[in-house]
């Protein structure tokens, strides 16, 4: 037990003198994850509320789809893009591989499927609610998306938090085609992973300490921010 | 018109008649079913040009059903329904608002309300804000401008629902029940507006259960029971002298329970 506090202890000290080290690691991983977190919501948001709001064929197959692929092994994720971004594969030439940028293609497709199916139900029931004010008034089908989206903001704040989360703390996909290169790849799980393996454990505790305070801080700062739209009667 | 079934169906008065040269909205042999059930048969319908038309009839009659269909909103199985002799189409629609029982705000203020309807009527600048602050004034809702429109009141949210109603200028305004569960002034509001709006020359058709209301705002009255027109006429008529069943039944104050049975009594064999 002792031996806990001590590394407890030990991990907070490396937080407070902000190690550079740590402090490159967590950049990395919130550039990593920030980036990956907004082009899933600029490809999930229009994707779940055109999917929530018209009416297609295939429609119901796209949707079953969509909540499928949240539950998407970031493992075998990790090993397509991997696949792909290899010398040999399609966009080998793109050099991508082992780059911060293989690991945002990985976290966004993990995270769309996550953005796009919540974002779904959220305007599907928003819709349900205007729909008839919107036909009454004539809105067309691009004004009825950009207002179902703009009037659910509060909403997909949390599901964006909800992606926010799943990227955050993903390890086995950047794992595989970042390779948790020093100074280039190395993100905050990576890490962990890594410290832990080699007995390392203060630096790895303290950097599962920031990734909670993270985690944390944005939660907060989200659900605060849809309380005082709930006050406000906007959400 | 279909005929009913009902004791004494109803024809268009001859005043009625004399008043009703140009139609504006026409519906005939009107069908519609849901879940294997038929709500709507045959209803043949006719509403004046600047007229202010109210339907009427007990719940499940059939009345919120039939302002969807005239609005477009939905679309009948069989029959077919005019504007100004021609097809109901999206130009119909355009001319067209409606106000729904339980007012539908955006999650904006209540000038972000006004202006996105009139956003989508393709109004800009300064037209949009002259509009803005007239249906505000007209309303009583300029000092609650900024506000947002889910925290007014339901008076006010129903003002608001009215003047982002009338605000896109239609020539046909459609009311669905708009005073249900309001104060006294809240719903004299409302009909002021609604007045108001007739005056300048849009066409009104209301529903209401209320009897003071009906008196106090309809020409015409299309009395529905079980899906069905029961009556039509003057508002003098219907409200004062129903010749259907139903209609007299509605005056009465009587539960109307089918052709052969006169009340809830009847119905269940007990005398009172």
């Amino acid at each position: 037990m002792d031996g806990f506090w001590s590394v407890l202890g030990g991990a907070f000290a490396l937080v407070f003198a902000l190690d550079p080290d740590l402090l490159e690691i967590i950049g990395l991983s919130m550039r990593v994850t920030l980036t990956a977190v907004f082009f899933a919501c600029l490809v999930g948001f229009p994707l779940g509320a055109a999917v929530g709001v018209f009416r297609f064929p295939g429609r119901t197959i796209l949707s079953v789809t969509l909540n499928a692929l949240m539950g998407l092994p970031p493992v075998v994720v990790g090993l397509v893009v991997y696949l792909m971004l290899s010398a040999s594969g399609p966009l080998g030439p793109l050099r991508l591989l082992y780059t911060p940028s293989a690991m945002i293609i990985a976290q966004m497709i993990i995270v769309t499927p996550i953005v796009a199916a919540l974002t779904r139900q959220v305007v599907e029931d928003l819709n349900r609610e205007y729909a008839e004010q919107f036909a009454s008034l004539g809105v067309g089908a691009l004004d009825r998306v950009l207002s179902l989206l703009w009037d659910a903001r509060y909403t997909l704040l949390t599901v964006a938090l909800a992606g926010f989360g799943r990227a955050v703390a993903e390890v086995g996909a950047v794992l595989i085609v970042g390779g948790n290169i020093n100074h280039v790849t190395r993100v905050m799980t990576t890490t962990i992973a890594l410290e832990t393996s080699k007995g390392n454990l203060q630096l790895a505790l303290a950097l599962g300490v920031v990734l909670l305070a993270i985690a944390f801080s944005v939660t907060a700062c989200v659900m605060a921010l849809k309380a005082s739209a709930v006050r406000a009667a906007y959400a | 018109m279909r005929d009913a079934g009902f004791d004494m169906p109803a024809a268009p008065s001859a005043s009625r008649q004399s008043l009703a040269p140009e139609p504006l909205l026409e519906a005939r042999g009107l069908v519609f079913e849901a879940g294997g059930q038929r709500l709507l048969d045959g209803v043949d319908v006719s509403i004046r040009k600047g007229s202010r038309t109210l339907v009427m009839g007990p719940n499940g009659a059939g009345k919120s059903l039939l302002l969807r269909l005239l609005h477009g909103l939905i679309h009948p199985l069989e029959g077919d329904i005019s504007w100004q002799g021609g097809p109901l189409g999206k130009q119909a629609r355009q001319a067209q608002a409606m106000v729904f029982q339980r007012p539908v705000l955006l999650r904006r203020s209540v000038l972000a309300n006004l202006k996105f309807a009139l956003s989508v009527r393709g109004l800009r600048g300064s037209e949009r804000a002259r509009k803005i602050d007239a249906a505000l004034a007209s309303a009583g809702l300029d000092h609650l401008a900024k506000r947002p429109a889910r925290v007014l009141s339901g008076g006010e949210q129903q003002r608001l629902a009215v003047v982002r109603a009338l605000a896109c200028d239609p020539d046909l305004l459609f009311l669905d029940e708009p005073t249900a569960n309001l104060d006294p002034a809240s719903t004299a509001a409302i009909e002021n507006l609604v007045l108001e709006a007739n005056a300048r020359g849009v066409t009104i058709v209301l529903i209401t259960h209320d009897s003071g209301q009906a008196h106090r705002l309809g020409e015409d009255v299309i009395f529905l029971q079980d899906g069905v027109v029961a009556e039509t006429g003057s508002a003098r008529q219907v409200l004062n002298n129903p010749q259907s069943e139903p209609a007299r039944a509605w005056h009465d104050g009587r539960l109307y329970l089918g052709p052969d049975t006169r009340s809830l009594a009847e119905k269940s064999g007990r005398t009172v």
